[in-house]
Parts: C-alpha cells; structure tokens; sequence
C-alpha cells in the first residue's frame, strides 16, 4: 500500500483539490499537503494525496547518472580524470 | 507514463548492472537491507536479483504497513465493529484480509454482519462520516510517514467541523525507530545471523521526512543508507552507490531520489502531523515485539475524535500463528521459502499471516514474482 506514482497536474480545483492525469487515467486528489502547485507540475500521489512535487531536473539528472553506467571501466576512468582535471 | 517508464528502462538496467558487476569487490560479500515494501516488490517484480552479483545479496526489511500491524491492533476494530451496530469501520483495502484472531479478518467480520468499508482515501471516511450522520464512523488507520499526514488532515478538519459520529483509530507507525530496532536486534548486533551492510532508504516516506532523520544511522552504527526510489533502475542505482560507500570505507546518507525528496522534507506536512499527534511510549509491531516511541497517538485536543478513548477500546497481544515465519521475515532472519505453509496452505488468496496479504509483503512478492524461481531446473547459472 506504499506504491505511489508521479502524476501531472491538468486542472487546479476549489479547496485545495486538483485534477491529475495518470497515464491517460483522470482522477481528483487533494493538493492540501503541498504549496505552490501549478498545472503542468508533476506530483507524487499517494492514497489521494500529493505528498510532494516532482523535481524535473533533478529527474533528468538521475536519468543521466543511469547512462553514465553504460561506459565501460577505461572511458569511466578517462571520465573521472577529466572530472578532477 | 512519464517519470515511470524511463526508470524501467530494461537495456539501461543491463548497464547498470554490469556496472554493479563491475564495482562488487569479489573478494567480499554485501549485504543490503530494503527497508520499504515498495522496494520488495520492485525486487521481486523486476527480477533485480537476477542482475545482482551472488556476492551481493538484499535482505527484505519490515517496511510493510500491512505486514507489521500486530494482531491485537485489528482484533480491536473486529471487536468495536461486532459490538456496536451503529459503528462503521473503514479502512484501505489491504487491511481487510490480514488474518485475525478466530480465523476472522475484517473481511470475515463483514460477512458476520458488521459494517466495514474499503475507502482509497482518509477523506473517503471523513465524507462518509459527513453523508451518514445516524452512524459513528471509524476510520481505521495504519500506515508510516506517508499516509499519516492524510489521517491528521482529516482530524483537524474533522475538529474544524466538529463532526460528532467521525473517529480514528490510530495505528500510524514511524520508519526510523523500526531502522533502529533492527540495528539493536541481537540477530545484527551480537549473533551476526543478518549481515547488514546498508540500508536503502524509504521512497515516500522520506518525501515526508525528509532525508536527515537517516544521518544518526550513518553516524551511530557507521550503516550507509541511500534513500531510492521504487522503480527498477532507482534501486539498481541505489545498490550501486552503497557498493561504492562500502568499498571506500564511507558511511553516508547519500539520496539517489532527489527527485521527490529533500534534506528536510516536507514541512507542511509535518508541521500538521505534530499538531495533531504525540508519541506513543510503546508499540507492538508485528516480528519486532514492543518497540519504545516508534508509533503515534493522538494528542488530547483531538481527544473526541480519537477511537480509542470514544470506545474505551484496549490493546490485547495476541501471539501470531505458531507456523508463521512472518514476524523472523520482517526481521531480516528468514526467507519466504523457510516457512512450511508458503504456497501450500498459505497463499495470497487464503493468506494464513500478514506478508501474504499486501503486494509489499516479502511472502506476496516472492508468491507472485518469484516462486518459480526456486525450482532447481533453472539454477544454473553461466559464470
Ligand atoms: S508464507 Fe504465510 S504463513 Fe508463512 S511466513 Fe509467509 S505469510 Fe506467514
């Protein structure tokens, strides 16, 4: 019951109540847990709630450490020399 | 989905471990605890054992809500529900069918009659309570730091409202004082039966808290802990940076989930979560025994909202089922597969103890993802 998943806000709605969609799936969820949510962001939802926003550079970010496993031992090396250069 | 589908990537996974191959000193074994349910079941789901080393192993850990709520705790709302035909309990669907005393469970307890409910959400009962004002209604909470600040939300809205025939009885358990617990267990610290190298760190849990509640472990039992989220690749990548803390002889928090967690949480919530709630001395969790401060209660103010005290309900430990090995799983100890009635007589159709029933549980995960796993045929493995 822990599983929670990022979800974009489409519609802002009274008393701290928003619209976000879930991989094409509509549903209302409170908003009452965090500040400043705009459309457009995205959300981690949990049992009817945002518990957070998404960071999407932070994301980006993550997604870009993943890649740079794919180097092998001497480019990461080569990668790292350069990091300390 | 976006944010979803890039985290599960399956040929950035095959890197990435390679890249935990490449980096496990061989010459050692790792042992990595996940704390969350939510890991177990990405674990199970996705096959990363399968990519993993068979030096480095993961230790399933009790951070099920399911899983460690103790008997006693829904003895309590079976006992209210059949007592009182005015009262209506509700509850997240995963609460319904963990066994209770009796052979009942809440979900048995309806058929006999009493009035219990699935709701998907804390404001689900709040409204419920609202549409019936003829009946008293019971929100049955459990859960850790992320579903507690939903159940205070509802509590001071309930006071806001003061909305007589609207109760909760509160089950709401903290992570850190169970981390701690498996620290101080005997079986990690004395008789080195579960080597502990590190933790991964709950997901959502820290969405809410925050990364710094960890830093203790790091620095008081010298344990790296990565916070990650519940996708394949964040616990890959998460298995990856404490392989890199253990052979650099580090011992850090370090946040592979910045992405929704901050070093200090969300303040909102937690402003909201100590307005409404104080400590407990003590808790019962299931698997863990009596542990000190590690759940909540709520605090006087709200004192007319809190079941406990609105029913006089007391807390009566019942010992769980003799052939049970859920209470040695959630400690680390044991594996699914070390229980006799695993798959036979316990299955998540007819779960006889609690890891069976959420998908989260270490017995579920293992049932439904797993289980094929363990038929010799397959064991052989190319080195
Ligand atoms: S298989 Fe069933 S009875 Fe055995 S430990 Fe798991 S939940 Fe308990």
């Amino acid at each position: 019951m822990c599983l929670a998943i990022p979800a974009r806000i489409v519609e802002l709605l009274p008393g701290d109540a928003c619209r976000v969609d879930l991989g094409g799936v509509r549903k209302e969820i409170s908003l009452a847990l965090v500040d400043g949510a705009q459309v457009g962001d995205y959300v981690i939802v949990h049992v009817g709630y945002a518990l957070s926003k998404l960071d999407e550079e932070e994301a980006e970010q993550t997604l870009a450490l993943f890649a740079e496993a794919g180097l092998t031992g001497s480019s990461l090396a080569a990668a790292a020399d350069e990091g300390a250069a | 989905m976006k944010y979803v589908d890039e985290f599960r990537d399956g040929t950035l996974a095959r890197k990435l471990a390679d890249a935990i191959a490449r980096e496990a000193d061989p010459a050692r074994n790792y042992a990595f605890m996940e704390f969350c349910g939510g890991h177990t079941h990405a674990i199970s789901r996705y096959g990363v054992t399968d990519l993993l080393p068979a030096n480095v192993r993961m230790i399933h850990g009790p951070g099920c809500p399911v899983c460690v709520l103790p008997i006693g705790r829904i003895d309590m709302a079976i006992r209210l529900a059949l007592s009182h035909p005015d009262v209506t309990i509700c509850t997240y669907g995963d609460c319904l069918r963990v066994p209770a005393s009796d052979g009942l469970s809440l979900l048995k307890a309806k058929a006999r009659g009493a009035d219990i409910r699935m709701v998907y959400s804390a404001a689900d009962a709040l409204a419920l309570a609202q549409k019936m004002p003829e009946r008293e209604v019971v929100f049955f909470a459990i859960g850790f730091e992320t579903t507690t600040p939903p159940t205070a939300l509802v509590l001071s809205q309930a006071q806001a409202l003061g909305l007589a025939n609207f109760s909760v009885l509160c089950n709401h358990v903290l992570t850190p004082s169970a981390i701690l617990t498996i620290l101080e267990s005997p079986e990690v610290r004395e008789l080195g039966t579960v080597p502990l190298d590190g933790f991964i760190g709950p997901a959502h849990v820290s969405t809410i808290i925050g990364s710094r509640p960890y830093a203790f472990f790091a620095e008081e039992y010298r344990k790296p802990v990565v916070i990650a989220g519940f996708e394949p690749l964040d616990v890959m990548q998460a298995i990856r940076m404490l392989i890199r803390q253990v052979n650099d002889g580090r011992a850090e928090v370090e946040n592979e989930f910045t992405r929704a967690v901050s070093e200090e949480g969300n303040l909102k919530a937690q402003g909201l979560v100590s307005e409404v709630f104080e400590l407990r001395r003590s808790f019962e969790w299931r698997g863990l025994r009596e542990v000190p401060y590690s759940a909540l209660k709520i605090r006087a103010p709200f004192a007319a909202w809190d079941a406990e005290a609105k029913f006089g309900l007391e807390f009566v430990s019942v010992p769980d089922n003799r052939a049970c090995e859920c209470g040695a799983i959630l400690r680390g100890v044991k594996t699914p597969i070390d229980c006799k009635l695993f798959g036979t007589v316990c299955t998540p159709e007819n779960p006889m103890g609690s890891c069976m029933v959420s998908s989260e549980g270490a017995c579920a995960a293992h049932y439904n993802y797993g289980r094929f796993r363990d038929i010799p045929v397959v064991a052989g493995t190319a080195s």
